[in-house]
Parts: C-alpha cells; sequence; structure tokens
C-alpha cells in the first residue's frame, strides 16, 4: 500500500490515527478535575510535539542511520524560522510559502555546513557541526541583527510591506497567519459532558506535515538509500572496497535531515509569526538528541515518542508546584506531608530536568534502544504467556 | 602485457624502504601468488593496488589504465575487488543486504539518490544476490545479521561480496590467516571451484605455504622489499634464494 511493505503501513496508519485523534487521546481528564493539569491536549502543546516530532525524525535520519552525530541541527530550524517570517513580512501571510522557504533555506544552509563538516566523522564531525550552529547562534544574535532581529528576534511589525495582502486589519491589527484564510490560531472547541476537547487549525496542519515526513522517512528507511546509510555506519572501509562513495550519501542524508529541521521551524512560525536567535542555542540542539535517543534511534517512531515524552514532560511536569504537591499529599500526617513534599519537590516543577535526567539515564542504561525498545521487550513478554505462538528464537529487526 | 602492470614502485615510510624498484605483471586469467617472509611488503603492496597508499615513484597500471591517485571506491569501480586479512563485512546489515550492496555498487555506480525506491521492489538485484549465496551455500542464512556468522562464514560472505561484482581482478589477502585446518581446506576449495567456475584473475597474499603451492599458477617472491624471482610453484620450490630468503625456515 502506497508502496510499503504491510508492517510498516500499519505504523503509519498507527501514526495517522494518534495525530488525528490527539485531541481526544492528550485530554483523557474532565474539566476541573484533580487530574486535568495532566491534559495535554491544547494547541499549543499539541503543536509543539508535532513540530519537534518532525524535527527529531529528520535527526533520525542522520543520526539513526549513518551515525553521524550532529549537535548544530537546531541552527537548521532556526534558519527556517527566519526564512519564515521574512516570508509572512515581505510576501504574504499564507503559511504555504513561508513553509516552502523554510525547507530550501535550511536546505541549503545544511548543505553548506554538511559539505565542510563532513570532510571529518566521529567526535571531530560533532564538534564542527557544534561550532558551526554557535556561529549561527552568535551571528544571529548580534552581526546580523538587521536579518534577524537580534536579541528581541524577528517580529512582524504594522509596516511590514507585505505584496499581497495589507500590512494591517481593518482594526489596525498585525494579520495572523493562515492557510488561504483558515487561520492558524482559529480553534473548534467540543463540550462532552465534562470534557473539552479543541481541535485547533495550526495543530492540524502541522499533523498533516508530520504525516507526511513520517511517510517519507518510511520510504527513505525501506530504500536502496537508506540500505546504504546503514551500510556506512556499519563499515566505511567495505563501503570503499565495494566502490561506494561514502562522501555524497552522507551529504545527502545531512541535508535531507536539514530539510525535516526547516520545516519544523518554518511551521513554528507558522503556529507564533517570531523567530528569536535562541531557537538556533546548542541546548535546542542537545534536545533533539536526546529525543531521538530516548525514543530509539535508528528506529522508524523512535524519535516522534521520544520528541513526545520531552515535550510533556517539559509542559505538564514543570507546572506542578508546592501547592498542588501538598495538596495530593494532605491525607498523611502533616510531618509526614512535609517530609514527602520535600522529597519529591526537586524533581517536579523547576526540576523537571531533574526527573528527565534520570529517565534517560535509565534508558540509555537499561533500554540502549530506546522507549521502542521497551515496547517490544513488553510485546515481547505478552507474547510469551500465550502458549500457541511461543516462538522464543523469533527475533524482530531493530525496526 | 599483463592485466595487471606494476613498474619500479618505491616506498619509503621515514627510513624504512618498504618497497624497493618492485616490478609485477599478473597475466589475465591466471592465479598469482605473491610469498614472502614478515617485512617484505606484501601488505604494503596491495596496499598501493587498491589505492590506499600512493607510492613514491613508479607506475601501476590495470587494464590499461593508471590506477595511482584514485581513490578505492574508483578503483573497485575500474574491476578491482579486494577480500581482507579479517574479513570486512557490513556486520550490522543481514547477509542478504550484504550482498545486495555491492550489486548496487556494480549497477549504479559510486552514488545514485534512489531514496525513494522500495529495496523490496529490485527484482533484478534480489535475483541477483540469490543466485551468488547460492553459489556460496549461504542461501538459508540470508536472514541472519552478518555479525552471527561463523569465522569461516564471514569469509565466504566477504567473498560472495566480491564476486558478485564479477571483478577482473581479485586481490586477497591472507584469506586463510588465523583459520583452523577444515576452515583453510574449504577456502581452498572455494577459490578452486570459483577459478572454475569463473575464470578471474587472482592476486594472493599467503603465508600458508600450503595454500599457495595447492593454488598458485605463478609465483613471486618479496623479501625486504624487492622482487627476489617470479616463477612457476615446481621452480620455486627447489630455487636456492628462495630457501635462503625465506624457505629455509618453512617446512613444505
Amino acid at each position: 500500500m502506497l508502496g510499503l511493505e504491510k508492517k510498516d503501513f500499519r505504523l503509519l496508519l498507527i501514526v495517522i490515527g494518534l495525530t488525528m485523534f490527539a485531541p481526544f487521546i492528550l485530554n483523557p481528564f474532565p474539566e476541573g478535575a484533580e487530574m486535568a493539569q495532566f491534559n495535554a491536549g491544547y494547541p499549543d502543546l499539541m503543536q509543539r510535539f508535532v513540530i519537534f516530532g518532525i524535527f527529531a525524525i529528520g535527526f533520525n535520519i542522520l543520526f539513526g542511520l549513518t551515525g553521524y552525530l550532529s549537535f548544530g541541527h537546531a541552527a537548521f530550524l532556526g534558519a527556517g524560522s527566519y526564512g519564515a517570517v521574512w516570508m509572512f513580512k515581505l510576501l504574504s501571510m499564507n503559511v504555504l510559502p513561508a513553509i516552502a522557504i523554510s525547507v530550501i533555506i535550511a536546505g541549503l544552509f545544511s548543505l553548506l555546513i554538511g559539505f565542510i563538516s563532513l570532510r571529518r566523522s566521529g567526535i571531530y564531525f560533532s564538534i564542527l557541526t557544534l561550532a558551526f550552529a554557535q556561529m549561527s547562534f552568535a551571528l544571529a544574535y548580534s552581526v546580523l541583527t538587521p536579518i534577524t532581529g537580534g536579541e528581541t528576534g524577528l517580529q512582524l511589525a504594522l509596516d511590514d510591506p507585505r505584496i499581497f495582502g495589507a500590512s494591517q486589519t481593518a482594526t489596525g491589527n498585525i494579520p495572523v497567519p493562515s492557510l488561504f484564510g483558515l487561520e492558524m490560531r482559529s480553534s473548534f472547541e467540543w463540550e462532552v459532558g465534562a470534557w473539552l476537547f479543541t481541535f485547533n487549525a495550526g495543530y492540524y496542519l502541522a499533523a498533516a506535515f508530520m504525516i507526511f515526513a513520517f511517510y517519507m522517512s518510511i520510504r527513505i528507511f525501506r530504500s536502496p538509500f537508506g540500505m546504504m546509510l546503514r551500510a556506512i555506519k556499519s563499515n566505511q572501509t567495505r563501503m570503499s572496497y565495494t566502490g561506494l562513495n561514502a562522501r555524497p550519501y552522507t551529504l545527502a542524508a545531512f541535508v535531507i535531515s536539514g530539510m525535516y529541521a526547516g520545516l519544523a521551524g518554518g511551521l513554528m512560525a507558522s503556529m507564533d509569526p517570531l523567530a528569536g536567535a535562541e531557537r538556533m542555542q546548542w541546548t535546542a540542539s542537545g534536545e533533539v538528541v536526546l529525543m531521538t535517543i530516548l525514543g530509539g534511534a535508528g528506529t522508524l517512531i523512535g524519535p516522534v515518542l521520544g520528541a513526545g515524552m520531552i515535550k510533556y514532560f517539559e509542559n505538564i511536569f514543570s507546572k506542578i508546584n508546592e501547592t498542588i504537591l501538598h495538596s495530593w499529599f494532605a491525607f498523611l500526617p502533616d510531618g509526614l506531608e512535609n517530609f514527602v513534599v520535600a522529597m519529591i519537590y526537586p524533581f517536579i516543577g523547576k526540576g523537571w530536568h531533574l526527573t528527565l535526567g534520570i529517565v534517560f539515564m535509565l534508558v540509555v542504561i537499561f533500554l540502549p534502544g530506546g522507549l521502542v525498545q521497551g515496547g517490544q521487550k513488553i510485546a515481547a513478554l505478552f507474547r510469551r504467556n500465550k502458549p500457541e505462538d511461543a516462538k522464543p528464537n523469533a527475533t524482530e529487526p531493530a525496526e | 602485457m599483463g592485466l595487471l602492470e606494476v613498474k619500479g614502485i618505491n616506498k619509503r615510510f621515514g627510513g624504512l624502504q618498504a618497497l624497493g624498484d618492485v616490478n609485477l605483471s599478473v597475466a589475465e586469467g591466471s592465479l598469482h601468488a605473491i610469498i614472502g617472509p614478515n617485512g617484505a611488503g606484501k601488505s604494503t603492496l596491495l596496499n598501493v593496488l587498491v589505492g590506499k597508499l600512493i607510492p613514491d615513484s613508479g607506475s601501476v597500471m590495470f587494464d590499461g589504465q593508471s590506477v595511482l591517485g584514485r581513490k578505492p571506491h574508483e578503483i573497485n569501480q575500474m574491476g578491482i575487488s579486494r577480500v581482507f586479512q579479517t574479513p570486512e563485512i557490513f556486520t550490522d546489515l543481514t547477509v542478504f543486504e550484504n550482498v545486495m550492496i555491492p550489486c548496487f555498487a556494480k549497477r549504479d555506480g559510486a552514488f545514485r539518490m534512489h531514496a525513494i525506491e522500495s529495496i523490496f521492489a529490485e527484482r533484478d538485484i534480489q535475483a541477483q544476490a540469490d543466485s551468488i549465496l547460492a553459489d556460496v551455500n549461504m542461501l538459508e542464512k540470508k536472514d541472519m545479521l552478518a555479525s552471527s556468522l561463523s569465522r569461516g562464514d564471514k569469509r565466504r560472505l566477504e567473498m560472495a561480496m566480491c564476486l558478485v561484482q564479477d571483478p577482473k581482478l581479485l586481490l586477497l589477502d591472507e584469506p586463510t590467516a588465523g583459520m583452523a585446518r577444515a576452515d583453510t581446506q574449504n577456502t581452498i576449495s572455494l577459490l578452486k571451484e570459483i577459478r572454475e567456475k569463473r575464470g578471474i584473475t587472482m592476486a594472493i597474499i599467503e603465508h600458508d605455504m600450503n595454500v599457495v603451492f595447492s593454488l598458485a599458477e605463478r609465483i613471486t617472491v618479496l623479501a625486504q622489499g624487492t622482487p627476489l624471482v617470479e616463477d612457476t610453484p615446481d621452480k620455486i620450490k627447489g630455487h636456492p634464494k628462495v630457501r635462503e630468503a625465506y624457505l629455509g625456515e618453512a617446512q613444505i
């Protein structure tokens, strides 16, 4: 189906189902309930799930297949964002040209950086990409202020010379990004009993792009090109003595993943039309590395899971504060309550990084294949309990 | 004029003359062995042939073209394949994928952007890979990961990866090094079979005299970076210079 094997097609259907029904899946608790703070079904966070999903899927094409660990991918995401905002300023508030230009700019930028960085491999490659990304960050922050807006970032203004469309709305406001008139921020809210589900236009646009990005990544994984990339990771000596030139293969993978990052950056700017230099910073590059490894590098679905998990932690765990903790443990005797809250407090709220760090360590030590490997282990456990198809030797490939 | 013509190759590593004025001619269709004691320069010579090292002077002509200054993948595309001392295979890939990769390299050249096509649709490549695996008796292992193969099987897989490219010249770097006697015998018969079926020109570097004398049609003896003699196996066996330099310590 669609040029995919049955197993991959099923995976694609699962991803489509999850993204389309995300407003329901992420909002399991009714409004006003104690657990409602664990709901993640609001537009801003859902958009972030799929956008960072795209970023991680693209990063995985480079890192998961070729093993080249780039520490500078945020530079392409940032470049894409700037490109998109400039399109909003100069051309029109339609998101499609903005997204197109962000992919193109990120592609060209990654071609330049990849061409230089890929002369080295291993740690030297990582350091080169990191250096380039930090250079881009520093340029965007200071020297290139006329283009990037410097410290304040690039924003829309009331006097933008927009070729198609007005500089201001009739009421004197800055127009908002839209898809042929459908505003990205517009949402349809549906109340079912105590539940409130939000369907956001921007989210569904980003989700459609993520499904397409995921589909393309399956095609790449299953193509001869993808096999060559895995061969590069496995043995470069044999690669060259088999008559294959590894350099253009790695460069192509680098540019493809750079374009994915640009797409993510363009979508980010489409949801909220501003771009700042901090999107290029090394912490942002490190985040996508964490997402990919946490979910399972080299697997198809892993990066999406990793991106979702990290963004969930970042937005939900960080919201829990001391008062909420006290209300949870109010049933305990006073002294014990204070003790338990004091023990848990460092791991939540502003301390969510600590929890994430522990989870990351546990995953890397016990599940080197990431969350996907964890899922496979659980699945294998269930399969073993069924006596009729107990096949201990049936080892599944990595994906 | 041989398929491979090496003329006046010199290579120095600092103060060490690794190769001094080496001349070698490998005739088309022959199996040519290069032997010599440790440090004679055999591996250096091989590395010059495949483009890993560039000699200080001299020329290497293959099939009428110079190979000097070309990259390893370009030399492979000219028709020279190499089997390594320790098998170099794609250990993270399956046996079947391992043999498909050289098929793609042969068909599409050093680089092609086939990122959208599916591997499953490449029927001709799959057929080629299947047939070479059948030739080396590894068809039933095609879905195994290459890293889980035994050493002997890894060697056979590497040989299959070289053969499926249908090379004009196959270079073998001590293909039986570190092998048990049974595996060595298997390798000898595999090489003999390949010679009979495909008639590929081969140059082999080997320590094991048993292997050399049961396979080679011509032998070049290297000592201290220079060729001592070149002749047929029978003549080499009795040659006084060879005995002195090399065979004096070995049992034939």
